[in-house]
């Protein structure tokens, strides 16, 4: 095999992999969220009957998996790329692993599996059948057919492929440690562009955030998603659903909710997103039905 | 006669569902089949990842002719009548037969083509088939009508002898190409008929039968491990698990590094067994080895060196993470984890996790003290108990919540807890279902029966018991646990008294002066709820528990018909001796004679003296009812008249074996009881042989009837013997 790609390398060639075969290549959302799932790309365009080709980068914020910067698997702040294709095309799993093959992974040496991993995300009201892609042991990317997104079933259903990129870089690289992955070819390592941001922001995660300050962000940002629902702007009000389950995530990570209060915090934000597709298939739905006669939400 | 083939290709088929997905396929394909009239002389059906495939073999070219006849009306029936039957069968007047004054119809039904009926069977089946989960795909999904199949299908093989049987369903249309193994042979196939699909799949890396696989898997990884100097540690779940994932399984032996093993072996084999589906090894001395055994789903270029490279890294980062927990766990005494339990809802009626521990461990001192569990020190049952659930919020448990307890155990041990409370923290939520160890420890017992008591008064006292096949809260294998461990260690628990002692837990914890008269009125009714509820629950457990033991049921219910009993051991005592006793002569016979007097008494109307058969007839047979277990018989020992002699021998034999069977209940010796009664089968016989008990005298009369009750009340002493069959 060839010199293994960088990490930015191995982006470059998923975005040119990914838009030779009819993706828009997309930029990250410029919000704090959980997973690439959240952003708008991937759950408002999976409602609704048209097609949508899509594949971006999108940082993931995971305040509970901050460890300092001191464990070589697992940090708080890390890069999904996500490609969302719908309706589901009949070679999926053929374009998918074309993808693995383009960033050097040899299929002669490695053992790739599909294992079955349902996916549900409570907050989003969503679920999807599909599987954790290993290679040689390892979960690589996430594979999904969604079958339902802020409770509306998924007509037609797309395909959805997670990748984790630190940990193929890990593999394609054979580094133990994420902070000694090649960023690029001229000697920058991901610990340099990030070591210090894991360690801080896992202090402020876990130590200093202002808690009193977050909940009461948590509140208005439910109360911003209402008003934008009242004046018929699902766009907005998503954003201020996805901040919501961002500070729970953050309160989370303080540790000032109960076990009983979990249940409750994470209702309300599906409720949030529930309302914001929901008004998202209110406003399309007319554009929709008239271009698919006989489809209904 | 010709065989069918049918190959259902698809996305990767979870491994759980395919040996179930199998069976189905066949089942209901059997079925579409029938309804033709058509039946395989074989079937076989196979599974593997990506595909469900189905070989009937022996089938017809058609299906039978069938001659169907209608009947109509009578010759010379009203004109309308033969109108009427005309347009029903669609028939002309001088196509009809008749038979005996009746006009018939005939209609000859010729065979169908049998690949006509496999190619309307093929989507009836698939649009019918029950997984567990199914979900829609690709452009058809645009409507929710769309065909489901438990991942997108890809392709239909369906082959009738060496003909293609033509279907279409979810945009796949039928033919004879397959495709091998995803990554050695990725291209077309193609199938000549049943004969070869198993042999070519076989060139192309795909071995299609799952029982082929697992036995490859089982003896490679048994192999890889020899070789290495170890043992496998075999694993069934596995074995099925890893076919299920792959179609050319190549078992692969890796290494960890051996620091990792002062993380206790369970934690070790629970993460790669639950994360990775690894099998784990040990060494020559028995003891878990630093090894492991993937398998692969190629056969790889460089013989897997990058394979089990792979999987090693997976396996150190995992097993990091797991010493990681370990060691953070091991620095927090378990009694400081204690006060985090007050921040775990046990459930949302029920309080805190906390409080449930105080109320165990006030059980458990209390079952020590009162020595209803011998030899145990009340101060360390109360300790066990009130570190049992600590671990709860360890890093460890929390990571996999099925080592609950065994965790708790090792941090008792390592922060030097005495012996006996580490070993009860760990065993404390045993047995965990059937063929479970039941412990034996005595703190372990005091605790574990604690634990349970207490869930069960706890959740019938806020009215959540089960009901049909819900149990959300396992209070059946609750039960069980309970029985078991009585029975195992033969505990002398009165179950009223431990009921009383388990709601005096609940009590304490809320009610106080301030509780208002309609709070506490509300409370003891809850507790009166848990008298009458929970002992008839007890009792149907133990009836399933003894029937799935072997024990007949009638003597089940024979016991059980006499009530009043809440000590389960003597109860189940009490079963065993009757069960012994009906199998042997003198028990058959006894039984018998008895019949044939509890017959005779009844056609006379002459009740029974003694309180069990009334709470038998009142149907509560529970374990509740307190009331005399002994009954006296009602006889009179003196006769106003000269007996017959097989009279005078009858009342002899009850009066010597009324007090013997008495007394040896009283000291619950009840095969010696069932011997003393055993002595009455020759008079009772002998009676009915040469007695009248119906005579002109009424004298002879109720005192014949007098004997025939006090044989049948000496009886019941033992058993309602009405219940026992044969």
């Amino acid at each position: 095999m060839s010199e293994p790609l960088s990490f930015q390398r191995m982006i470059l060639t998923l975005h040119d992999y990914w838009s030779t075969r009819g993706c828009l290549i997309l930029q990250p959302y410029d919000m704090r969220m959980g997973a690439g799932t959240f952003h708008p790309a991937t759950t408002l365009r999976a409602l609704g009957p048209d097609s949508w080709n899509a594949a971006f980068v999108q940082p993931c914020r995971r305040p509970t998996d901050g460890r300092y910067g001191e464990n070589p698997n697992r940090l708080q702040h890390y890069y999904q790329y996500q490609v969302i294709l719908k309706p589901s095309p009949p070679d999926l799993q053929e374009l998918y692993l074309g993808s693995l093959a383009a960033i050097g992974i040899d299929f002669t040496k490695h053992d790739i599996r599909f294992v079955e991993d349902d996916w549900e995300s409570p907050t989003l009201g969503a679920w999807g059948l599909g599987w954790e892609v290993w290679c040689d042991g390892m979960e690589v990317t996430q594979f999904t057919y969604f079958q339902q997104m802020g409770g509306y079933d998924c007509k037609p259903v797309a395909g959805e492929l997670t990748y984790g990129l630190e940990r193929l870089a890990m593999y394609i690289q054979n580094k133990d440690s994420v902070y000694d992955l090649a960023f690029n070819d001229a000697g920058v390592t991901y610990g340099d562009v990030f070591l210090e941001n894991e360690r801080e922001m896992s202090k402020w995660n876990f130590e200093i955030a202002d808690t009193d300050a977050l909940f009461d962000l948590f509140r208005k940002a439910a109360a911003e998603c209402e008003r934008s629902l009242e004046a018929k702007l699902p766009i907005p009000a998503y954003e201020q659903a996805i901040e919501a389950s961002h500070i729970f995530n953050l309160l989370n990570a303080r540790g000032v909710i109960s076990v009983a209060e979990r249940q409750a915090y994470i209702g309300r934000v599906r409720d949030l997103a529930k309302g914001a597709c929901a008004a998202w298939i209110e406003k399309k739905s007319p554009e929709w039905e008239a271009a698919y006669p006989g489809w209904t939400a | 006669m010709t065989d069918f083939l049918l190959e259902l290709r698809s996305e990767e088929i979870p491994a759980r569902m395919q040996e179930k997905a199998r069976e189905d396929l066949a089942r209901l394909f059997a079925a579409e089949l029938d309804k033709a009239g058509l039946k395989a002389a074989e079937t076989i059906s196979y599974a593997t990842p990506r595909r469900l495939a189905l070989i009937l073999k022996g089938l017809p070219a058609e299906t039978a002719a069938v001659s169907e006849e209608t009947k109509g009306p009578r010759v010379g029936a009203p004109p309308q009548a033969l109108e009427g039957f005309l347009r029903k069968t669609g028939l002309t007047a001088d196509q009809l037969v008749e038979r005996d004054g009746v006009l018939f119809a005939v209609v000859d039904k010729p065979g169908r083509a049998t690949a006509e009926v496999l190619a309307a069977a093929i989507p009836a089946v698939i649009r019918a088939f029950p997984w567990p989960k199914s979900m829609r795909w690709g452009a058809p999904s645009l409507s929710t009508e769309s065909p489901r199949w438990v991942r997108p299908l890809q392709g239909i093989v369906a082959l009738f002898g060496s003909d293609v049987v033509p279907c279409a369903i979810a945009g796949v249309t039928s033919g004879a190409a397959t495709v091998g193994h995803r990554f050695h042979h990725p291209g077309v196939i193609t199938i000549g008929s049943a004969d070869d699909y198993v042999e070519k799949l076989r060139a192309c890396h795909v071995i299609v039968d799952g029982a082929e696989r697992r036995a490859i898997i089982a003896l490679g990884a048994k192999m890889a491990a020899q070789k290495a100097g170890l043992s496998l540690v075999e694993d069934e779940g596995l074995l099925f698990e890893n076919a299920g994932l792959t179609e050319w399984p190549m078992p692969l032996l890796g290494r960890f590094d051996e620091a990792f093993l002062a993380v206790p072996p369970e934690v070790i084999q629970l993460t790669a067994r639950v994360n990775q589906k690894y099998f784990v090894c040990r060494d020559a001395a028995g003891k878990l080895a630093n090894a492991f055994v993937c398998v692969a789903n190629i056969d790889a270029a460089d013989g897997g060196e990058k394979i089990v490279a792979g999987n090693q890294k997976v396996l150190a980062a995992r097993l990091s993470d797991a010493r990681f927990f370990y060691e953070t766990d091991l620095k927090v005494p378990l009694g400081e984890q204690v006060a985090k339990l007050e921040k775990i809802v046990f459930h949302e009626k029920l309080g805190t996790v906390a409080d449930k521990v105080q109320r165990v461990a006030k059980l458990a001192e209390w079952l020590a003290a009162e020595k209803i569990v011998p030899n145990c020190d009340p101060a360390l049952a109360r300790r066990a108990a009130e570190l049992a659930k600590a671990d709860l919020v360890t890093g460890m448990v929390c990571e996999f919540p099925e080592l609950q307890g065994l965790m708790g155990g090792y941090y008792a041990a390592a922060q030097v807890e005495a012996p006996a409370v580490a070993a009860a923290i760990r065993d404390h939520y045993k047995p965990v279902g059937q063929g479970d160890d039941v412990p034996t420890d005595p703190v372990t017992v005091a605790v574990a029966l604690a634990d349970k008591l207490d869930t069960l008064v706890a959740f019938f006292f806020a009215d959540m018991p089960p009901t049909g096949s819900k149990d959300p809260f396992a209070l059946r294998r609750a039960a069980l646990g309970v029985l078991e461990l009585l029975t195992r260690n033969g505990l002398r628990l009165n179950l009223w008294e431990g009921i009383t002692r388990g709601l005096r837990g609940m009590t304490d914890l809320r009610v106080s002066p301030e509780t208002s008269d309609e709070a506490l009125a509300a409370h003891n009714a809850a507790m009166e709820s848990v008298f009458t509820s929970l002992p008839t629950f007890f009792a149907d457990r133990l009836k399933v528990q003894q029937r799935e033991a072997g024990v007949r049921h009638d003597l089940i219910d024979a016991v059980f018909a006499l009530g009043g009993e809440d000590d389960l051991v003597r109860l189940l005592a009490r079963v065993k001796a009757l069960q012994a006793f009906v199998g042997t002569e003198d028990g058959a016979n006894l039984l018998a004679g008895y019949k044939r007097a509890a017959n005779i008494l009844k056609k006379e109307g002459v009740a029974t003296a003694s309180a069990p058969a009334e709470a038998g007839a009142q149907g509560s047979d529970g374990l509740h009812n307190p009331g005399p277990l002994l009954s006296q018989g009602n006889g009179d020992a003196g006769f106003a008249y000269d007996p017959e002699p097989a009279e005078a021998a009858l009342a002899a034999a009850l009066d010597a074996a009324e007090p013997k069977a008495t007394a040896a209940i009283a000291a619950e010796q009840f095969e010696d009881a069932m011997a003393a009664l055993a002595i009455l089968r020759a008079p009772i016989d002998a009676f009915f042989d040469s007695v009248t008990v119906n005579d002109a005298d009424p004298v002879k009369r109720a005192a014949r009837l007098g004997l025939l009750a006090r044989m049948r009340d000496a009886v019941h002493n033992v058993a309602d013997f009405a219940k026992i069959e044969g």
